[in-house]
This record gives C-alpha cells, structure tokens and sequence, in this order.
C-alpha cells in the first residue's frame, strides 16, 4: 500500500515537474529584463504596446461572435440528434472530430480557393467578408470542443422526456429550446465557450494566412524579434486560458441539479 | 355506454414492418378512469402516446370532445400528462414547474399564482413551504405529486399517466394511487391510466382495458375483468389463476374429466363436444381445503408444498400431472396441513372458467 502510493507521488511530481519546471522558467526569463534585478517590464512593455491590445481586442470580438455561432449551430444540432436521430451520432461525433485531425492549413487553403473575390461567395473580397470567414473557420476549428461540451450536458438531462413535458404544457420549439433545454445545458455551453475563447485568443494559422491583425499573429511577430517579451506574452496566454478554465468550475458548480431520472 | 368524451377507432400504429397495435377501439365517457393494463410491449404507451400526440396512428381516428385530433399537435390538444419519469424541469422551482403550462398560455401572473398555490394544496404540498424548492430536493413521491400538480394546472380536459407510480416504492405507490384517484374524482377530469400492475389497475380504475399483442382483449369494470375474463389471456394474466386440463365426458351434461375423476360444469361447456380437451381455470380464493356449503365440486389429491406467507398460507395440491394453489389465513392455534397428506379440494362449479 505504501510503496503504491510511493510510486503514485513520484508519478505525480515528475509530472508536475515537467508541466511547471519550463513554466516557471520562462516566468522567470520573462522578468529579467532589467540588468540585476527581477521586474514587470516585459509585462509593461507588452500591455503598452498599441498592436497588443489591437490585436488582443479584435481577437476578443472574434471570439464572441465565433462562440454565439458555435452556439447557435451546435446547441440545436446536437439536441435535434439526440431527440429525433439518436442514430446518426457516430456519424455527427465523426464530423466534429474532423477539424483535429485536418490540419487548419489545409482548411484556410481550402477556403482562400472557394471564397476568392471570383467565386460566387467572394468573403475574400473584403475585410469584413475575411472576418466572418475568419469566425466560420474558428467555429469550425472549435467544434469538437464546442459539440462535446453541449452533448455531454444534453447527456446529463433526459431530453425527450423533457421536451414531452414541454409539449404537452402547450410549449413550441422555441420555448422548449430557450425555456427547458437551454438554461439546463447552460453550464455545459458555457465550458464550450471559454474552450472556444482560449482556441481563438491564441490561434496563428488562420488569422496568418487570412492576413488578419489577430493575437495569434502579433504572438508570433514578436517572438521572432524581441527577447523577454515573448516569455511575458507566453506567461499572459498561460493565464487567459487558465482563467477560463477557472471561471469553467466556478460556473459547474451553479449547474441545475438533474432530477429527471427516477431512483 | 354514456357520453363518449375520448373515443379511439379502429387506431392502428405501425414502426415500419412491425404493427405494434391493431384495430383499437375505445371509448372513454365524461369523468372516466380507464386503466390500460398489459405486459411490457403490448402496445398500451402506444396508444396512450398515440392519444397525446406523440406519435401518429397509421390509421384510425382518436376524438375528444367531439373533436377530431388525430392529426394535432400535442401542444394543441388540451391534455395533461404525467410520466413515469417525473419529467419536471430541473432548472424551474416547484412553482415554476407548475405553472409552466399557465405562463406558456398566457395566463395573467396574478391568476397564475393564486391558481399553482391551489394545485399545490391539492397534492399537500403547500406553496409556502414547497414553492421555492427544485425538484431534486423532493422525493420521488414528491416529485410525481408536483408533475400531477403541473400536468393539472392548465385544467385540460384529458388526463394521461403514463406508469406514473413505478420508479416509486411499494409503500408510497399504494399511498399516491389512492391519492390520484381521489384527486382525479374530486375534479372529475377524464384519465387514462397506463399500468402493467394489476392491483393498481384493479384497484382504482372504473373500467380496465387489457391489452395484449397491440389489442384490447378485454374492456370492463375491475369486477367483470377479475371474476369473467373473456379470453385465456385476461385470465391468466389478472390475478393468480389455477390451471386443470381437463377432458369432456358428457357435453350434455356439463361432464368433464380431469385425471380420473369427473367434474360437473354444467353451463360453462359453450358447445363444446365430448372428447374435446379443455383448460379449467379457478382463482385460488374460489377453492377450499375439504368440503364447504355451497362447494358442489370435488377433486382428491396429495400435498406437495405448505409456502408460508404470514397472514396467508398458501397450500399446493397435486390433482393429477398438475397442481393447484389455494390460500388459507393462517391461523395460529390450527397448524396448516403437512407436506405428502391426501387433501380433499372443493369449489362451486360456478366459479371454473372454462378457457376455450
């Protein structure tokens, strides 16, 4: 028993080490900028640099408007599967998976030669045609997370009973969406969101070749020329994705407490 | 039969190749509490579903209120469900859930309240001290009470339980049954109530209908299902019921052979002709240990088991290849009979049923 446990905190503390030993590293590199002595420069370089919040900003607004799409495709989808189509949702949970295992290279190429200014759906054509290109891709990029989140919340409820329930007390799909199913997968869309905000805050490829001014690009532009800010921008993505994370359990633990399946 | 409130005609439904109820016909009087009763997969949610607008008919027609409804949509028929889930809204307080149906229909908020703090007087759960309360920190009973509430608050003018008493416990199934029953006759709302347990139905339904391979076998009060089932399988499927198989001796006279020893069953023959094999059934509550008055039938046999029940022993005799059960209260100061004594049984021969 006691060697088991032995082994299960070596386990644990090399891996620990491994996740936190480069972590720490890099905070610390990030905070030698001043000759001799440990400061917050690099962190005061970076936030004072008009491109950081330009580009943290426009990743931002990209982010909501790919989290309310995500949303407004998946939630839905995924409750239409599992109340009329239970069937189909290998085939669905196959299609989510896809965009881990295309590259994102492969599917902005694929995009710069649909949506070019000669085709009939020219997004290209102009910079707001690029954004809403922009989002659809980070929806697409997002939507395992996204899928996974609200069906595992869906799991959580007995949707067709529910949604009879609904019916019978005179509701239409529109209230049962918004008024039963909704506000009990709510916790579950929410995980999906922050998930889908720490891909987008971060996410090179796309915004790189799309040519927009995202943080994923200024993350790489800097790196490639400056020293210690790099490591203080490294040490902010760390802490806007852990922040997530964060507001991800706080918010599980408001999570209505299902009371649908009998003893 | 009085005032047809629901009326199902000739109701098939179909799931591809396999037709899971057949010719269905029902019809359900102003104030009635009809049960369907049968086996798991006999059709009896079908149909119910069927009546709510959850599924289809692939033929027939289902009327309420001299409305024909057959192609409406559930939220468009005025009927109230409880379901064996429970089926409340996790995310809703007990008054929220009850008035869910209210505030979907518009009902103003001051009428609303006033009309969920009289549902929730009527399951005893009153709205000062349960209103606030989610539906996990109710129990089972609880629950289902608040689903009956809500289902009832919009007043429709059909009530459907689909097995609404069996994710519960013995004790309070018995307690809540009684409890919708009196419910349902103080507002005298229409119900169907689907069950495949027997005391329920028999318990608290005015008619019963069994059903059985997507059909009604039977239609009729608990009385007539118990004491004159119309087919074999309403026999043995309501109530514990004894099985001889017996041979006719003499049509005419109502003689029938069962082993070697001759029975009289006098009318119950409905032309059958002397040779043919027939199944006799009794109810064990029929059948006594030695003669009684007015018991005209007799049949010898040996005891193979005593089981002991408590307040009832339940003595089997052996008459020929077969054995019948019979129940005796057990009664401290007479020890029950042993296992391996001769037993001599006595009936009315008009209590057989004669199965055909």
């Amino acid at each position: 028993m006691k060697s088991s446990r032995f082994w299960a905190w070596l386990t644990f503390g090399v891996g620990a080490a491994y996740f936190f030993i480069p972590l720490i590293a890099t905070l610390e590199f990030s905070m030698r900028m001043r000759r001799g002595e440990y400061s917050f420069d690099a962190y005061r370089v970076v936030f004072g640099d008009d491109r950081f919040q330009a580009t943290f900003g426009y990743s931002v607004i990209i982010a909501v408007f790919t989290i309310i799409l995500g949303v407004l495709v998946v939630v839905p989808t995924a409750y239409w599967i599992r109340l009329r189509m239970p069937h189909l949702r290998p085939v669905v949970e196959f299609i989510t998976l896809l965009p881990l295992i295309i590259p994102a290279i492969v599917i902005v190429f694929g995009y710069i030669r649909m949506y070019g200014s000669n085709s009939p759906l020219p997004f290209l054509a102009s910079t707001r045609g690029t954004d809403a290109l922009l989002t659809i891709g980070y929806a697409t990029l997002a939507l395992p997370y996204m899928y996974r989140a609200v069906d595992t919340g869906l799991r959580t409820i007995d949707v067709r009973t529910l949604t009879e329930a609904a019916q019978i007390l005179g509701a239409g799909w529109t209230t049962i969406i918004a008024r039963v199913i909704l506000p009990n997968v709510l916790i579950a869309v929410l995980s999906g969101a922050f998930l889908t905000f720490a891909i987008v805050i971060g996410e090179f490829t796309m915004a790189s070749l799309l040519n927009r001014p995202a943080f994923g690009p200024y993350l790489q532009n800097i790196g490639a020329n400056r020293a210690y800010e790099p490591a203080a921008l490294a040490i902010i993505a760390f802490a806007i994705t852990w922040g997530c994370m964060s507001v991800i359990q706080v918010l599980s633990r408001f999570a209505p407490k299902s009371a649908n399946r009998p003893n | 039969m009085v005032d047809s409130f629901l009326s199902i005609q000739k109701v098939r439904k179909s799931f591809g190749d396999v037709t899971v109820v057949e010719d269905f016909n029902l019809d359900v009087g102003s104030g009635e509490f009809v049960s369907f009763l049968g086996p798991s997969g006999c059709g009896k949610t079908t149909v119910l579903r069927m009546v709510a607008g959850f599924e289809e008919p692939s033929a027939g027609k289902i009327v309420i209120n001299g409305k024909d409804v057959t192609r409406l949509k559930p939220n468009q028929r005025n009927v109230g469900m409880v379901f064996q889930a429970y089926a409340l809204f996790p995310n809703l307080t007990v008054a929220q859930n009850v008035a869910f149906g209210l505030k979907v229909a518009g009902t103003p908020k001051a009428e609303s309240d006033r009309r969920v703090a009289q549902m929730l007087e009527l399951i005893k759960l009153p709205a000062s001290e349960y209103g606030n309360r989610y539906p996990y920190q109710l129990s089972g009973g609880q629950q289902q009470r608040v689903a009956l509430a809500r289902a009832l608050a919009p007043a429709p003018k059909l009530l459907l339980l689909d097995e609404p008493l069996s994710a519960l416990d013995a004790k309070v199934r018995v307690s809540l049954r009684e409890e919708i029953r009196s419910i349902q006759k103080e507002l005298g709302i229409t119900t169907i109530f689907v069950t495949h347990d027997q005391e329920e139905a028999l318990s608290i339904s005015d008619r019963i209908a069994v059903m059985y391979g997507g059909k009604a076998e039977q239609v009729g009060t608990p009385f007539e299902i118990y004491n004159r089932p119309a087919t074999r399988f309403v026999a043995n499927f309501v109530g514990t019921l004894n099985v001889l198989e017996g041979t006719v001796a003499d049509a005419g006279a109502g003689k029938v052979r069962v082993g070697n020893q001759e029975l009289l069953v006098k009318e119950k023959l409905n032309g059958a002709r002397t040779g043919e094999t027939l199944s006799l059934a009794l109810r064990p509550e029929a059948i006594a240990l030695g003669p009684r008055p007015g018991h005209d039938a007799r049949l010898a046999g040996e005891i193979p088991a005593v089981p002991f029940l408590g307040s009832v022993i339940r003595v089997r005799v052996g008459i020929g290849d077969k054995q019948v059960s019979l129940d005796t209260f057990n009664n401290s100061s007479t020890p029950p009979p042993a296992v391996g004594d001769k037993a001599e049984i006595s009936f009315s021969s008009g209590d057989v049923l004669v199965l055909h």
